[in-house]
């Protein structure tokens, strides 16, 4: 149909979801209330995981959603929690630092943005480019075996140095 | 033979010396039994050579044949007899050479050269200083360095000998210094009184200016000839090898030296001082033996004397005029001194004059013979003086003595002997010497152009006869005065010591003049004439000599004039007053008491000019000049030191050094600040840093 | 679907992370920015392979999601111990370091 070849709907979804993530990402970083920036980036991660399965990764897409919001955050909460963080809004959270950072992340914005535009200017997806997550399985349990086993190792001496560092003496 | 071993004579006197010094002390006679015996020792050498040299010429007459017989004739044929009957072969001299060391190709040698000449100074040196030594024993007896003036006449003796056994100038040289050393220690002997050592010094510092001339004349010769060999020098010399130049400056600086060891004018003043000395000393050295060494270097020398100043030609020369001068001006001086040894040392001056003279003249053998003669009377005139003086313990003739003949008759007889002999009455030594001289003033020079020197000796001779009556006068006869009257002191003769070589000398001065005798036939004539004047080619060409009875009894004449005016003068009172009378006689006598001043010039224009203007002059040049130089390097180089100190090293240099520092320190200072230890200004560096490689590389490729 | 839209909002989203690493002051909100960061790159992976229909994009995502977590974990044990020592996580104090 007409409809479905211009993917007005795609679009639409598009735009929706990246309002949220961009909106929620400069939320994060311009709010004082600690608290609320875990909040927005609930957001933004959820955000992510629906451009993610816009794109038809469905696998990566839960995963996200699994790890990142479901575990991730609560680990930060955890630690703002620990840390003492003011829950309330009541101190600046913006560092001495401000400026340079402001410059240097709209050099970073144009170069980026001018090189990809320049570079994929008007390159289209490929319509119905789902991947399925047998696909996906079946890539890292046979070409990217090592890697996979390398990175459970790695999340291994990570949770041993967490402990190691933050456990009392 | 023993003419080769004739060094032993120097040898045995310098062990005697060495021997003296060492333990003469300890001897019974204090030192004197070994000269003694050294020197009677060496006598007997003497003697031994003369013999065997005697022979010597015999054979070389006898083996040349007849048709080598060479004649002598003069160099330029002036009409003198063509040495009648005189035909002498060549007579080589004995020679010995050790080689001492070598430098550079260059030998220096030790050696001894024994001809006539040599021969003839053997004796005289031997005869009379055994003569002295034997003297001395009484005359300086008990006296406080009896020993040590033993010692020194050994040594003196030794170094006479080695003297004229010369065989090099290098030797000669050395033996001339030490003999001048000798008779520095012995003139100087009691040097305790003051005027003792300054007579000592005199002596030693005027010989000394003559040694320039005697250096530089050597060195003249060697550069001249190439050796030291003073055979290889007279030969070259009178074959011609030599520049003519060459000769004359060498001969002409000799002359200096003749001057001062043979007390010449103008530097005879130290000859008169030394008198200072003990008598003995004053017979052996300053009237026999050492003053004569300038005459015997001369006729060493001769060929370059004769070539050099061109005596062969009849020239007025240097030698010739010092000669004649010394002969009036030492002659002049005799008349106006009180002191007995100044007359007989102004005598010796005179006479020396003569020597020199004849050597200047051309008569090589009257100047040689009169040397002989001389030596003889001359010593016994001294010793006779010695004699008196120790018997009235002065020597002052007007003050102390005066009538002498009656207390001592020996010391009178010997006395008066010897003085015939130096005034030249027939038949006596002097005679035929002086005589011979002369005859030699007359005879030799081209168009009688030496004729001068006769006349001059001829005025000498009279002045001789003259003042030589004065001091007998004083001495022997008329009224005692002084010490001579004093009732409590007897004066008599002295012992054998004294009196025994005074005969042996009185009689020498009988029988010495008899070795030249010009007549009868040839083996028996001028026989020392005959062994002692060298032929070879290594002597010049002299002239021949002639008896000639003319200038025999003119000679005589004028002697016997002289002693009959002073005979007037002081035996009888004639012209008395006349220098109170005559301005000039005045004004003569006065230059004749100053020694015509040249003891002023010497010591008060020339000593003090040196020593105050001159020597202020040097040290102000000294301390302005050079101090002034070495103190402004010096004070440039401060202020240089404190250009470079403040201004290079302290701002410059310190200022870059200091400079690169506050340099390395700022920029530090600024590089600090990127460690601000803050992680996100660390961050914010390396995204900035990303994103500007990430736009060079989206830009540009 | 341009994958320009993808790629652009991933540049925004790690413009915007790169802005809170450098200009927050709690420690905690510089890893919450680095997260953003993390996320951004996924976006761009997957977008890649869903434009080469590649399953590779998918699966590098995955490794970077657990790499963010390992991290994450680390990073707030550091911060932990950061507390304990100051008593405050304020990154603007933290600076002893300092040259």
């Amino acid at each position: 149909m007409l409809l479905a070849e211009t993917q007005v709907a795609q679009h639409i979804a598009f735009g929706v979801i990246a309002a949220i993530v961009v909106g929620g990402a400069l939320l994060v970083v311009t709010t004082n209330n600690v608290v609320r920036a875990a909040l927005y980036l609930v957001a933004v991660l959820a955000g992510v995981g629906a451009s993610f399965l816009l794109l038809g990764a469905e696998f990566v897409g839960i995963t996200q959603i699994l790890v990142y919001i479901g575990a991730i955050v609560v680990l930060f909460l955890f630690g703002i929690m620990l840390t003492r963080a003011p829950i309330g809004s009541e101190l600046r959270l913006t560092g001495r630092g401000w400026p340079a950072g402001l410059a240097v992340a709209i050099a970073i914005a144009g170069v980026l943005g001018y090189a990809l535009i320049d570079q994929f200017g008007n390159d289209k997806l490929p319509p119905g480019s789902q991947q399925y997550t047998a696909q996906v399985s079946d890539s890292i349990f046979s070409t990217y075996l090592v890697p996979f086993e390398v990175v459970s190792v790695l999340l291994l001496a990570a949770l041993v140095g967490a402990i190691v560092l933050a456990r009392k003496e | 033979m023993i003419l080769h071993w004739v060094f032993l004579m120097p040898a045995i006197m310098a062990a005697s010396f060495v021997a003296i010094l060492a333990f003469g002390k300890k001897l019974p006679r204090k030192g004197s039994e070994i000269g003694i015996a050294a020197v009677l020792l060496c006598i007997g050498i003497a003697v031994f050579s003369a013999g065997t040299w005697i022979g010597h010429v015999n054979d070389a007459h006898h083996s040349a044949a007849a048709p080598e017989k060479v004649t002598q004739e003069a160099e330029t044929g002036n009409g003198q007899a063509v040495a009648a009957g005189e035909i002498e072969s060549p007579v080589a001299p004995i020679t010995t050479e050790v080689t001492w060391f070598e430098i550079g190709g260059q030998k220096f040698t030790v050696g001894t050269l024994v001809d006539g000449l040599s021969v003839m100074m053997f004796l005289v040196v031997t005869i009379i200083s055994a003569l002295v030594h034997i003297y001395s024993t009484e005359y300086v007896g008990g006296d406080r360095r009896y020993t040590h003036y033993y010692a020194f006449l050994s040594l003196f003796t030794a170094s006479m000998l080695m003297l004229v056994m010369s065989r090099n100038t290098v030797q000669f040289i050395t033996s001339w210094e030490l003999v001048g050393l000798c008779s520095f220690a012995l003139i100087g002997h009691w040097w305790e009184e003051k005027p003792n050592s300054d007579a000592a010094l005199k002596a030693f510092l005027t010989n000394r200016v003559g040694d320039v001339g005697l250096m530089v004349g050597m060195i003249t010769l060697f550069w001249a000839s190439g050796s030291f060999d003073i055979l290889r020098i007279n030969q070259m010399a009178n074959a011609g090898d030599i520049e003519h130049l060459l000769l004359l400056v060498a001969a002409c600086s000799l002359v200096a030296a003749v001057m001062s060891k043979s007390g010449q004018f103008i530097l005879h003043t130290w000859l008169p001082d030394a008198m200072a000395g003990p008598t003995p000393v004053s017979a052996l050295i300053h009237a026999a033996t050492m003053v004569v060494a300038g005459i015997f270097m001369v006729a060493r020398f001769y060929s370059v004397f004769f070539h050099g100043l061109s005596i062969g030609d009849g020239n007025l020369n240097l030698l010739a005029i010092v000669g004649g001068v010394t002969v009036l001006g030492g002659a002049g001086l005799a008349f106006v001194q009180n002191d007995i040894k100044k007359v007989l040392a102004y005598s010796t001056v005179s006479q020396l004059g003569y020597m020199v003279m004849a050597l200047g003249i051309g008569a090589w053998t009257a100047a040689l013979f009169h040397l002989f003669t001389h030596a003889f009377f001359k010593a016994g005139l001294f010793l006779g003086s010695g004699s008196v003086a120790h018997s009235v313990h002065s020597f002052d003739m007007k003050q102390d003595m005066g009538g002498m003949k009656k207390v001592m008759p020996r010391t009178w007889a010997t006395f008066m002997v010897c003085t015939g002999a130096l005034i030249g009455i027939f038949p006596l030594a002097g005679f035929w010497s002086k005589d011979e001289i002369l005859t030699g003033g007359h005879m030799l020079g081209t168009n009688n152009s030496y004729e001068i020197f006769m006349v001059v000796g001829i005025i000498g001779a009279f002045m001789t006869a003259a003042y030589m009556t004065r001091c007998i006068y004083l001495t022997f006869y008329g009224e005692p005065r002084g010490a001579a009257a004093d009732p409590h002191h007897h004066i008599h003769e002295h012992g054998k010591a004294i009196l025994y070589p005074l005969y042996v000398l009185a009689f020498m001065a009988v029988v010495a003049g008899f070795a030249n005798w010009p007549f009868g036939p040839d083996s028996l004539k001028l026989r020392f004439e005959h062994y002692v004047q060298p032929v070879g080619d290594y002597f010049p060409a002299v002239g021949a000599l002639e008896f000639n009875v003319y200038i025999a009894l003119i000679s005589s004449a004028i002697g016997l004039l002289g002693i009959a005016v002073a005979y007037a003068y002081w035996f009888r009172g004639a012209f008395h007053g006349a220098t109170e009378k005559s301005r000039v006689a005045r004004a003569g006598h006065t230059l004749l008491v100053n020694k015509y001043y040249f003891d002023h010039l010497y010591t008060g224009v020339i000593a003090a000019g040196t020593a105050g203007p001159v020597a202020r002059a040097a040290n102000w040049i000294n301390q302005n000049v050079i101090d002034g130089a070495v103190n402004g390097t010096a004070y440039l180089a401060r202020r240089a030191a404190h250009v470079m100190y403040d201004d290079v090293d302290q701002k410059v240099v310190d200022g870059i050094v200091n400079g690169s520092g506050a340099g390395a320190e700022g920029s530090g200072q600024l590089l600090r600040k990127l460690q601000s230890g803050k992680v996100q200004q660390y961050g914010a560096l390396l995204f900035g840093g990303a994103v500007l490689l990430a736009g060079v590389l989206v830009f540009t490729l | 679907m341009l994958i320009n839209e993808f790629l652009l909002l991933g540049a925004a989203l790690f413009a915007i992370g790169v802005y809170g690493v450098l200009a927050r002051r709690n420690g905690v909100m510089v890893l919450m920015s680095i997260e953003l960061i993390l996320n951004a790159v996924n976006i761009n992976l997957v977008a890649f392979g869903a434009l080469h229909q590649d399953v590779v994009g998918q699966v590098f995502a995955l490794f970077v999601i657990t790499v963010a977590a390992a991290e994450v974990g680390v990073g707030l044990a550091i911060v932990l111990l950061l507390y304990r020592n100051r008593q405050s996580i304020d990154l603007d104090e933290v600076d002893s370091m300092s040259g």
